[in-house]
C-alpha cells in the first residue's frame, strides 16, 4: 500500500462546505427550492408570532373568576386549566381522595421509566410490574388498608387513559406475536384461525368494538354473570390492538432472510428455540419504528372510551368544559390535555429511536 | 447403528423431489461411507444444493429412501430433530446470527439442544475458534467481521455440536476472491481430521486435493461420479466433459 500523494487529495470546494453550503444545499438549491424556502418563512411569519402573542405574551395565567379572565383581552386564559386541573386529570373520582389516583400516575410513570432500562431487563421486571399494577388497584379501588371504596364507574382522567394503555399494550402484545406466529403456522387449523382473528377485528372500527362490549355483550351473558364495563371496554381495546400488532409483528417475520430460519433449522433447535432465540428477537428489533408507531396509536385511541361513558383523559376535559361558571375556554383545554398526550407520545418515539440504535450490531447481511 | 463399523453413513435410495411441476431430483442413490469426502459439483440449477439440503431436512424429498446415521428421515419431528444434531451444515451466505456474538453463536446450540453447561460450551468454542484460527474476535458481532472470516465461524459453529457428517453448500461462491483461500484451508484441515464432508462447490483444486469421489450433477440427476484423478483426467460423459471445459479454462 502506498500513501496518497498530496496531488490526490484536493480540498472541496469552500461553497458546500459549512453553514453557508448548508443553506446553499438546503435551502435555496433551485427555484423552486427557493420559491418553497420564502413561502414557508412567510407562512411562519403569520403564523407563529400571533399564536406567541395569544399563547404566552397576552395571556391570562391567574384569575378568580371566568369574566375577570374574559376581560383581560385578547390572550388565552390558563386560569381555566389551572382551576379545572384537578377535574381534567382524574375525572369523577372523589376531590379529598384525589392522592390515589395522583400516586398511580407516579407509579405508572416510574414504572414505564424504569422498563425502559436495559438493566433492569429481568425476571424480576415482570415481578415489579405485579406488585405495583397491585398497588394500583389498591388505590384506585380501596376498600382495604383504610381506604374508602371508589367504585370504578367514578375512575377517570390521566390514570384512566394511563390503565388502559398499559394494560392494553401489556396484553396485546404478547398476544400480536401468538397470532403473527399463528398465522406464518404450517398447521391449516390455528393459521386459519388467526387469519379470521386477524381479519375479523382489524376490519371493524374500534368504536363499533367498544360498544359491542358495552352493550351487546351483557345480552348474551347469562343473568348475574356481569363484568363491569370498564373491564369490558379493556378487553376491547386488548383484542383490537392485539389484531393491528399482530400484523406489524409479522411483517418483522417476514422480513427476516429465510438463511436465519435455515440456520436455526440446521443446528436442531426446536420450534420455540428457534422461535425466542433467534426469530424474534431480531424480528421485533426490525418493527421497533411501526410498532412505536402502533403503541402510540393505542394510547390514543383509549380516548375513544368516550362512546361508553368512560371518562378518560380527554372526556374529563369534556366535562370540564361545559361547567357554566367558565364557558367557553375549550382552546385551552384542549392545548393543555394535548401537551399531555404530545408528551408521552413524543417520549415513547425517542425511547424507540434510542432502543434501535442500542440494539444495532454492525451492518447485517 | 449403521455408522459403526464400515456400513454408510448416508443412504438415498430413488429420491424423487419436485418443485411443482418441475422435477428436481431424479432417482437419487447415493451411498456415502464414514469418512468419506465427496464433492458434488454441476451447472446451476442441476439440483445439487436442493440434494444435500434434503439430506437435514430443510427441503422435503417426496419419493425414495433417505437414511441418514441409522436414521430413517420421515415427517417424524423427533427422528428430524436427531438427525440435525448429528449433521452440521455450512451455507453459501454464512447464516450467522447478526444479533448474537460469535461466542454466543458457537454456544447457543450446544446450550440449548445438547445441553451443555455454560462455561463448558464456552471452552469448547474457544477451542473451534482457535482451530479456523480467529480467537480474537470471539466478542465481537458477526456484522464486524469479513466474509471470509464470517464463514469460518459458521464452520466453528457447526462443529461446535460434534456433528458426525459436515454438509457444505457452495461455502467459497459468496466470498471475495481474496478470503476464499483461509476457507478452504479450514475445510482442507477439517478433512484431515476423517471427517465425513459433503461438499458443494467448483473449487476444483480442492476436490483435487481432498475427495474421495467427486459427483457431477445435471438436470437432476446425477450423471458421473468418479475419484478426482479419473474425473478429471478421463470424463466420460459429453455433458461432463462441457461442463468441465467451461469451468478449467
Amino acid at each position: 500500500m502506498t500513501a496518497p500523494t498530496a496531488t490526490t487529495e484536493l480540498k472541496p470546494p469552500a461553497l458546500s462546505q459549512g453553514w453557508l453550503g448548508w443553506i446553499r444545499e438546503n435551502l435555496f438549491a433551485g427555484p423552486f427550492n427557493t420559491l418553497l424556502t420564502i413561502l414557508t418563512v412567510w407562512l411562519l411569519l403569520a403564523t407563529v408570532p400571533a399564536f406567541i402573542d395569544w399563547a404566552l405574551l397576552k395571556a391570562v395565567w391567574s384569575a378568580p373568576t371566568a369574566s375577570v379572565c374574559r376581560e383581560a383581552a385578547g390572550g388565552a386564559c390558563w386560569a381555566f386549566v389551572y382551576e379545572k386541573h384537578r377535574l381534567i386529570l382524574f375525572g369523577l373520582y372523589p376531590f379529598e381522595e384525589h392522592w390515589r389516583p395522583m400516586l398511580v400516575v407516579v407509579i405508572f410513570l416510574a414504572m414505564i421509566g424504569l422498563s425502559c432500562l436495559r438493566r433492569f431487563w429481568t425476571v424480576w421486571l415482570a415481578l415489579y410490574w405485579i406488585v405495583a399494577l397491585t398497588a394500583v388497584g389498591i388505590l384506585m379501588w380501596g376498600g382495604v388498608l383504610g381506604l374508602t371504596y371508589v367504585e370504578n364507574e367514578k375512575w377517570g382522567g390521566l390514570p384512566l387513559t394511563l390503565i388502559l394503555s398499559v394494560f392494553g399494550i401489556a396484553f396485546a402484545f404478547p398476544l400480536s406475536i401468538l397470532l403473527a406466529l399463528g398465522r406464518r403456522s404450517n398447521m391449516p387449523a390455528i393459521k386459519a384461525l388467526c387469519v379470521i382473528y386477524i381479519e375479523l377485528i382489524r376490519g371493524v372500527p374500534l368504536i363499533s368494538l367498544l360498544f359491542m362490549a358495552s352493550v351487546m355483550l351483557p345480552l348474551f351473558l347469562p343473568t348475574g354473570v356481569n363484568f363491569d364495563k370498564l373491564l369490558r371496554a379493556q378487553i376491547a381495546i386488548i383484542l383490537f390492538a392485539a389484531a393491528y400488532l399482530a400484523e406489524v409483528v409479522r411483517g418483522g417475520l417476514q422480513a427476516l432472510p429465510k438463511g436465519q430460519y435455515e440456520a436455526a433449522d440446521a443446528l436442531g433447535l426446536a420450534y420455540w428455540q428457534k422461535t425466542g432465540l433467534i426469530i424474534l428477537p431480531q424480528a421485533l428489533k426490525l418493527v421497533i419504528p411501526p410498532l412505536v408507531n402502533t403503541f402510540i396509536g393505542i394510547f390514543k385511541d383509549t380516548s375513544l372510551v368516550v362512546i361508553i361513558g368512560l371518562f378518560d383523559l380527554l372526556n374529563s376535559l369534556k366535562a370540564s368544559l361545559v361547567d357554566p361558571a367558565w364557558p367557553g375556554f375549550s382552546a385551552e383545554g384542549y392545548i393543555a390535555v394535548s401537551l399531555i398526550y404530545f408528551a408521552l407520545c413524543y417520549f415513547m418515539s425517542k425511547y424507540s429511536q434510542a432502543l434501535e440504535a442500542r440494539l444495532a450490531t454492525g451492518h447485517k447481511r | 447403528m449403521a455408522s459403526d463399523g464400515a456400513g454408510p453413513v448416508i443412504q438415498m435410495r430413488n429420491v424423487n423431489k419436485w418443485y411443482g411441476q418441475f422435477h428436481v431430483l431424479k432417482n437419487i442413490n447415493l451411498q456415502v461411507g464414514k469418512g468419506e469426502r465427496i464433492v458434488v459439483c454441476g451447472p446451476s440449477g442441476s439440483g445439487k444444493s436442493t440434494m444435500i439440503r434434503c439430506l437435514n431436512r430443510l427441503e422435503e424429498h417426496q419419493a425414495g429412501d433417505i437414511v441418514v446415521d441409522g436414521i430413517q428421515l420421515t415427517n417424524d419431528l423427533k427422528n428430524i430433530e436427531k438427525i440435525r444434531r448429528e449433521v452440521g451444515m455450512v451455507f453459501q451466505h454464512f447464516n450467522l446470527f447478526p444479533h448474537l456474538t460469535v461466542l454466543e453463536n458457537l454456544t447457543l446450540a450446544p446450550i440449548w439442544v445438547r445441553k451443555v453447561p455454560k462455561a463448558e460450551a464456552e471452552a469448547a468454542a474457544m477451542t473451534y475458534l482457535e482451530r479456523v484460527r480467529i480467537p480474537e474476535q470471539a466478542n465481537k458481532y458477526p456484522g464486524q467481521l469479513s466474509g471470509g472470516q464470517q464463514q469460518r465461524v459458521a464452520i466453528a459453529r457447526s462443529l461446535c455440536m460434534n456433528p458426525k457428517i459436515m454438509l457444505f453448500d457452495e461455502p467459497t461462491s459468496a466470498l471475495d476472491p481474496e478470503m476464499v483461500k483461509e476457507v478452504l484451508d479450514v475445510m482442507i484441515s477439517l478433512a484431515e481430521t476423517g471427517m465425513t464432508m459433503l461438499c458443494v462447490t467448483h473449487e476444483m483444486g480442492f476436490a483435487r486435493q481432498v475427495a474421495n469421489r467427486v459427483i457431477f450433477m445435471d438436470y437432476g440427476e446425477i450423471i458421473e461420479q468418479n475419484t478426482p484423478e479419473e474425473f478429471f483426467r478421463n470424463p466420460q460423459n459429453e455433458r461432463t466433459k462441457l461442463f468441465l471445459s467451461q469451468i478449467l479454462h
